[in-house]
């Protein structure tokens, strides 16, 4: 569940809530799929707080491949 | 007699006799020396290119035709291409040009007459990329809603980049960015930029489907049109189409239209628009997460109070059942009674009676007690669950068994036998264990 993308998990509770509005499942299965709900809104909330951008620059080795190098956001006021 | 003169003979004694390469010689030095360099206007004809890079051509007016050539070293910063019929301006020496007995002007620097080269070399590239398609709409992509990655093309240290990461600070951050770094102005940018694209399209085809970059801004901050140029070069317009991450252009300003704005999926005003179509508000994302929230809490809420109501009834029709039932064993009674009067052991009789009374008496309390009883662990339970945690009922002590292999939840222990295993959840992890005793309601041996 950790690596589950904010998108992802955002369709996976719309999902959720639809088949709860459906009112079709019994109140286990229910049940089941509402404490699955919470968690997903859980951590859709925590990410939405989260300030975790993270920023690379793709870059050749001497080897000729490709390579993420983290960006330093300071570089740019240098290069200016 | 008169010596015969031979005047051949007399000349060659007399006069200077020329060589061919001498007059050649003298006629361009007369030429260049007259003219030196000069402005020519005139229109282009017998155009052709040559292997070497060099253009040959021809400038003609009403009555007058005077050959050209623009060696490859001065042709090389020509933005527009030349064609027959243009009006051009150029600038050049006059020359004679001996082993073709010809004289040409040799052209350093050539403008098309009336409009700006620029804005010539604009139209011609924005013609041959319309009649090849690269325009079209049909094949304009959808840009992504929240993607998760994003690619960038620009000069790592330009304001466009400062910008775009101004605004992901401002939203939504959780969005992995990858920069490809490229000279974004000067006769390098436009193989540069192209090979930046061309870069994170081929490092996209080695990540998985999931981790890959979803749409990728191209461009640069506000400069001059000479600035801005090399998004209007075929070379970046090429790599843009050929581009399998959807692109959105952001060149310069609202007013600076270019040849990657037209080839893009999508074209943003300026670096900051672009990264505000790709990077969602906060505010707007936390709308939907409520408004999901809270359909989650009250669909959850109106299905238990359904199943509350449901379970009242049946509890009403118990009730009932039970009430009948209570009614006709007491006029079973009742006729016993009868009975047992006219067989008139009386003592034995009131002492039966009595007894009776009491167990009928004790039964109606009794099943009263009970139905309050369930009643209320039953409404306890959906307070619980009203309280949103299934977790508070295990955090209470409780724990919850499932049947092994993913059977659900065991409600009647004669759904196993020994050797079975079972998972009971409690309120921290889970405990797995094989049954190695059944029993029904707490007593026999299933």
């Amino acid at each position: 569940m950790a690596e589950i993308r904010f998108e992802e998990a955002l369709k996976k509770l719309e999902k959720i809530v639809d088949d709860l509005e459906k009112g079709d499942l019994s109140l286990e299965e229910a049940l089941k799929k509402y404490q699955e709900g919470l968690e997903l809104s859980r951590m859709c909330s925590q990410r939405l707080e989260s300030a975790k951008k993270k920023i690379d620059v793709l870059a050749k080795n001497k080897k000729g491949e490709f390579e993420l190098k983290p960006f330093d956001e300071t570089d740019i006021e240098n290069g200016k | 007699m008169p010596e015969e003169i031979d005047l051949f003979d007399h000349a060659k004694k007399t006069v200077r006799i020329y060589t061919v390469s001498e007059i050649a010689q003298n006629v361009k030095h007369l030429l260049e020396d007259m003219f030196g360099a000069l402005w020519i206007e005139g229109e282009i004809s017998n155009y052709g290119a040559h292997p070497s890079g060099h253009l040959y051509f021809s400038l003609k007016d009403q009555s007058a035709i005077l050959s050209a050539v623009m060696f490859s070293w001065a042709n090389k910063n020509v933005k527009f291409k030349l064609e027959n019929g243009l009006k051009v301006i150029c600038f050049g020496r006059i020359s004679a040009y001996g082993p073709q007995s010809k004289y040409q002007i040799i052209v350093e620097k050539i403008e098309p007459k009336g409009i700006g080269s620029r804005q010539l070399a604009f139209e011609q590239l924005t013609q041959k990329l319309q009649k090849e398609g690269l325009f079209a709409v049909a094949h304009k992509r959808q840009i992504p809603y929240l993607p998760a990655k994003i690619g960038i093309v620009t000069s790592l240290s330009g304001a466009a980049l400062k910008d775009i990461l101004k605004v992901l600070d401002r939203r939504f951050s959780d969005i992995q960015v990858i920069i490809s770094p490229a000279q974004v102005q000067g006769e390098a940018a436009k193989d540069d930029i192209a090979r930046a694209i061309s870069d994170l399209n081929r490092f996209n085809r080695g990540l998985s489907l999931k981790e890959r970059i979803e749409v990728m801004i191209v461009g640069r901050g506000g400069g001059s049109t000479e600035d801005l140029w090399a998004f209007n070069e075929e070379e970046v317009a090429r790599a843009i189409y050929s581009s399998k991450i959807p692109v959105i252009s952001a060149v310069g300003h609202e007013r600076d239209l270019s040849i990657a704005d037209l080839v893009a999926d999508t074209r943003a005003a300026t670096p900051s628009v672009a990264a505000e179509l790709v990077i969602p508000e906060k505010k707007d994302l936390k709308d939907t997460l409520k408004g999901l929230q809270e359909r989650l809490h009250s669909s959850f809420l109106d299905m238990v109070m359904e199943s509350e109501q449901a379970i009242d009834g049946s509890l009403r029709r118990l009730d009932i059942a039970m009430a009948h039932r209570i009614e006709i064993n007491f006029q079973a009674f009742e006729g016993l009674r009868g009975k047992l009067t006219l067989l008139n052991p009386f003592a034995l009789l009131m002492q039966y009676q009595g007894k009776l009374e009491n167990a009928i008496r004790q039964m109606h309390v009794r099943m009263k007690t009970l139905f309050t009883l369930r009643k209320s662990a039953f409404i306890a339970l959906i307070e619980k669950l009203e309280s949103l945690s299934p977790l508070g009922i295990l955090r209470r002590g409780y724990s919850i068994t499932f049947a092994l292999p993913d059977a659900g939840i065991v409600k009647d222990s004669s759904r196993l036998k020994p050797g079975d295993m079972i998972q009971s959840r409690v309120q921290k992890g889970e405990i797995i264990s094989q049954v190695t005793e059944v029993r029904r309601n707490g007593r026999d041996t299933v």
